[in-house]
């Protein structure tokens, strides 16, 4: 057997998972869909003393209207982001990020929540949640907070979510009307993480320029990471070829990303500023298109 | 030692009951506690897709499941593809194209393919090549592969609708 010995503990709702994690804090590892944490135990990077297995939480899988936006379940398997019709209207970015999470196999079983509480770096959906500004609810064994996702995202690997913590709901507001999206990204192989990846969220004032922008980017650092300038510099003014080359060159010079085995610095601040102007290019196109 | 935990399941339509240690994974549960060998162990990290299995029918990595995770469950595995010694048209397909060199890969492929096509009954060679990106075979090169599935294709749009069949 590969993994550690650890005892198991499936609990049926979130008062009874939260009442573990207050009676075990840091000894008890949260199970969500697996994809990451089984790897990481296979291997024996990971060695929790306790597994407290949340496939069991029925009301921790949901998918919901929220006020015009969605309410999103912890668990809800990124399968049924890719397939939920009300996703596809509501938020079709979700939709077009979670179709490049791995391989159906892996989405099959991998959740929101899990994705998120990870925090991989290279990861799509916690770019995407963060262009959508997102809202992450944590609960405790006192009560519970809400935190927007650009706090959630401490380091690589690492959040806000304190031991005893259960990542527990995801909020996305409803976007503005006349908004397009778009997610890009640049792996070595199809399902793969991506070397660089962009979430693109733009919307279209009725005299035709740019009014609310988000760019978030995976790959390029420890978090996902907002390019500001760049939303800024969109603001108020037409998407034409001047501004969306200025747009690209500004996201290459900002952003810091990482050298490692596949690829080098240089070429992830080039291939940064490219993405970010195809995605704006395509959610620029979509609004049009209705 | 962690306690052991009894889970009852159902794999190919057959009930099964076993102690388990937590930490065994599905994949190893199916070999060594069922005899169940034709689910091969790869990378055992959900990388290369050999251990796949349809879980509730759909296609996960018994790799990356804990046995104890799956009281209740209903688990489907290579198996189950073949009835009464003739193989199934997808496995008969991949015979016939020479779709496997050591055939190693191939049970996680077979029932990748399965999903593949009772979601998608006329995939275009792209789309096969798409979903098998999480299922990796050093030996084929894929060519005899995609070959196979458009073949299994057809075979299965000849007999459906077979409604709830293999």
């Amino acid at each position: 057997m590969k993994p550690a010995p650890f005892e198991y503990l499936d609990p049926r709702t979130v008062d009874a998972a939260v009442e573990i994690l207050a009676r075990h804090g840091e000894e008890a590892k949260l199970l969500a869909g697996g994809q990451s944490l089984v790897p990481l135990m296979n291997m024996r990077l990971a060695r929790p003393r306790r597994l407290v297995d949340l496939n069991r939480i029925g009301e921790l899988a949901y998918l919901r209207d929220d006020d015009g936006g969605l309410g999103i379940g912890a668990m809800t398997r990124q399968e049924a982001l890719e397939h939920s019709p009300l996703v596809a209207t509501r938020c079709p970015l979700l939709r077009e990020t979670t179709a490049l999470i791995g391989h159906p196999a892996i989405r099959n079983r991998g959740t929101i929540g899990g994705s998120l509480a990870h925090a991989d770096p290279a990861a799509e959906l916690p770019a995407a949640i963060l262009a959508l500004d997102g809202r992450i609810t944590a609960t405790g064994p006192r009560d519970e907070r809400t935190l927007p996702a650009e706090s959630f995202f401490a380091g690589a690997l690492t959040t806000a979510l304190a031991p005893d913590e259960l990542l527990t709901r995801i909020a996305l507001p409803p976007l503005p009307p006349a908004t397009g999206t778009c997610f890009l990204e640049v792996a070595r192989r199809h399902g793969d993480f991506a070397l660089v990846g962009v979430a693109v969220i733009v919307s279209v004032r009725p005299d035709g320029a740019c009014g609310h922008a988000r760019l978030a980017f995976c790959g390029v650092g420890d978090t996902p990471v907002r390019v500001e300038r760049a939303e800024a510099l969109l603001a108020g003014r037409r998407p034409d070829a001047g501004l969306l080359e200025a747009v690209q060159k500004l996201v290459s010079e900002t952003l810091e990303p990482p050298s490692d085995l596949h690829a080098s610095a240089d070429y992830r601040r080039e291939v940064a500023g490219v993405l970010a102007r195809r995605a704006l290019t395509l959610a620029w196109k979509r609004v049009s298109d209705g | 030692m962690a306690e052991r935990h009894v889970v009852r399941l159902t794999v190919n339509g057959e009930p099964a009951e076993r102690l388990v240690e937590p930490r065994k994974t599905l994949a190893d549960f199916l070999r060594q506690d069922l005899e169940l060998t034709g689910t091969h162990l790869g990378c055992e990290h959900g990388v290369c897709g050999a251990c796949t299995v349809l879980l509730e029918g759909k296609p996960v990595r018994s790799c990356l499941l804990f046995a104890v995770q799956l009281d209740g469950a209903e688990v489907r595995t290579v198996e189950w593809l073949a009835r009464d010694g003739e193989l199934h048209p997808i496995q008969a397909a991949f015979h016939e194209h020479f779709a496997l060199q050591c055939g190693y890969c191939t049970p996680g492929i077979l029932m990748t393919v399965h999903d593949l096509l009772q979601r998608s009954p006329s995939p275009s060679r792209d789309e096969i090549r798409r979903e098998l990106a999480g299922n990796i075979c050093r030996c084929t090169g894929y060519q005899a592969i995609v070959d196979a599935v458009e073949d299994a294709a057809a075979r299965l749009r000849a007999v459906a609708p077979r409604g709830g069949g293999r």
